[in-house]
């Protein structure tokens, strides 16, 4: 069974990547220059408040020492303690990471829903009116920033029309949903250009492929030749970069709740890099890079589903 | 010999964008009709007129010249913060992919930490330690960029060594750097350079995102993300100040991928 020991592979694969990030992790806050517990207390500090923060982070610890003590409270879930926020790094990401999921997903199915329709569309009137206007539109999508468009999607459709609300997050799912819409949509715009434009053209390169001419000469119905030959095909290389955009998409996520002030991971990060708030930026990178890792465990999955050569 | 076919549209107007954007950047004071950093509290929060065609600021500043001045700061990110990524990317996804085997396996586990960080808090984690600017910027650009070419690289460079005129070129006994720059790689490297219009929009979009969080370029810089977080808290009474600074980031980002588009399609003919 090819697949099972694609996945059995993969999951093997995950673990040096996982070491790899907690490395990276651990020595970006050590070996970047500045100290954080200088950092936190200004300039002025004195030399015993200096020592007191290092000790209470074990920054007085050998190196190596250090490094397991991480390791261990990585490894164990618990991340330590925030500082300015005074509560376990863990509690902190377990209520505000669900938040920026949610949006992310949310994000990720209106891009989806935009893209692959318009794309058939894009892809079969090609270098027709209907061709262009999509592309001209989702062009204008690709150079849009994430926070332009969310000032203006909020003045317009939050301050002025009052159809939405102007920030933060609600109470009780569907107050949730109101509130995320219009962050979810100022996200999902530019991934669904990147996702249109890729898959237009992979459309394109596949539907004079030979097999689906030979689909086509053996009368099959139109519809199931797009469906079953075509996009199955072309959707390859587009779950690739939809994969890859995961990452380019909980980016975007920091920024857009630092706009629409929404309490979740992306936020908490921009407040702690700005208090200096170490552990938890720590914590926070590494459940972002976990996340995004499962991502791309997942997309693998579905490549090699689409695509069985992939698993080989 | 095939005829000489005519250029695209599409590369017509990205590169006539991307041109113009160059000379404006290059010798912005040609263009500006007032300084970009002088105060006049007698045009405080001035709507689109003659004078001033795009209103302007609360300091009286006039926003078509801070737009245009912010031209230089803008083109230079895209530039500096693309270049080297895609250099070193592209001949490390070529090696990679023609290599194969433990090289390739490797360079796996290397894109995928890489990419598992999610770009923008890699970024900014390494911007607020080092201190804001644009420099240290292009460093945490650097560390990251090259990844997402030398995927697109290797992956291409894969399908290509399997085809017949590889197997010629190692027949007719070419070494394989030979075959890696002079052969393969000039049916592999469209995608990169698609890629890297993309990925220069893509800079500037990362600029601007930074100058709007603060940790970019500096006021009173004129830089378009800079401009518009300055306006934010006017949209409803000044929306000049950040939707004309806004409008320069598409039409810029819209050079970049309709060249991009653009030179698909030549390459693509050329083939």
């Amino acid at each position: 069974m090819h697949l099972a020991s694609f996945i059995a592979r993969r999951l093997l694969q995950l673990i040096p990547t996982l070491l790899f990030i907690l490395i990276m992790v651990f020595a970006l806050v050590r070996l970047l220059p500045g100290d954080p517990a200088s950092a936190m207390l200004g300039d002025r500090a004195l030399d015993a408040d200096v020592a007191r923060i290092n000790k209470e982070l074990g920054l007085d610890q050998p190196i190596v020492v250090q490094f397991v003590v991480f390791a261990k409270s990585v490894a164990t879930g618990a991340l330590g303690n925030s500082i300015t926020l005074k509560v376990p790094v863990a509690e902190l990401i377990a209520t505000r990471l669900p938040i920026t999921i949610v949006l992310t997903l949310m994000a990720a199915l209106i891009a989806v829903l935009l893209a692959v329709p318009l794309a058939f569309v894009a892809a079969t009137r090609r270098g027709r009116m209907a061709d262009s206007a999509v592309r001209g539109a989702f062009q204008v999508g690709l150079s849009m920033p994430v926070f332009y468009l969310g000032l203006i999607l909020l003045t317009v459709f939050g301050a002025q029309l009052r159809w939405f609300p102007v920030g933060g997050y609600g109470d009780g799912f569907l107050d949730h949903l109101h509130h995320l819409f219009l962050p979810a949509l100022t996200l999902a715009l530019s991934l669904s250009a990147v996702l249109m434009r890729n898959l237009r053209a992979a459309i394109i390169e596949v539907i004079d492929a030979e097999y689906v001419q030979f689909a086509r000469a053996k009368g099959l119905p139109p519809g199931l030749i797009l469906l079953r030959h075509v996009l199955r095909n072309a959707l390859i290389s587009t779950v690739a970069l939809f994969g890859l955009s995961i990452g380019t998409l909980l980016s975007g996520a920091v920024i857009t709740e630092t706009v629409f002030a929404i309490p979740g991971a992306g936020r908490l990060m921009i407040d702690s890099i700005y208090a200096r708030d170490y552990p938890v930026v720590q914590g926070l990178t590494i459940a972002l890079a976990v996340l995004v890792s499962l991502t791309f465990l997942l997309t693998d999955l579905v490549q090699a589903w689409l695509d069985p050569r992939v698993a080989r | 010999m095939q005829a000489r076919t005519a250029l695209p549209l599409t590369l017509i107007i990205g590169g006539g964008i991307l041109l113009a954007s160059m000379i404006i950047g290059l010798f912005p004071t040609l263009f500006a009709p007032y300084d970009p950093n002088v105060f006049d509290y007698n045009a405080l929060l001035q709507a689109p007129t003659l004078a001033h065609p795009m209103g302007t600021d609360n300091f009286g500043r006039d926003v078509l010249s801070r737009v245009i001045h912010a031209y230089t700061v803008d083109m230079q990110i895209a530039i500096f913060a693309t270049v080297v990524p895609f250099i070193a990317g592209t001949i490390i996804g070529a090696l990679v992919g023609y290599a194969g085997g433990w090289a390739e396996a490797l360079f796996g586990r290397v894109v995928d930490a890489v990419i598992t960080f999610p770009f923008l808090v890699l970024v900014i984690a390494i911007v607020s330690v080092l201190g804001p600017g644009l420099v240290n910027m292009y460093i945490a650009v650097g560390i990251v960029g090259w990844v997402f070419y030398a995927r697109i690289i290797a992956t291409e460079i894969k399908v290509q060594k399997r085809l017949d005129y590889a197997a010629a070129g190692r027949a007719m006994g070419y070494t394989h750097l030979r075959i890696i720059f002079r052969h393969l790689l000039p049916n592999a490297i469209t995608p990169a350079i698609v890629y890297w219009m993309t990925d220069m929009a893509l800079a500037i979009l990362l600029g601007s995102s930074l100058g709007y969080l603060g940790l970019g370029a500096q006021p009173p810089t004129a830089e378009w993300g800079v401009q518009i977080a300055d306006g934010k808290n006017f949209m409803a009474t000044a929306w000049w100040i950040s939707v004309f600074p806004g409008l320069a980031i598409v039409v810029t980002g819209l050079g970049f991928s309709l060249t991009g588009d653009g030179l698909a399609e030549v390459l693509r003919t050329k083939r």
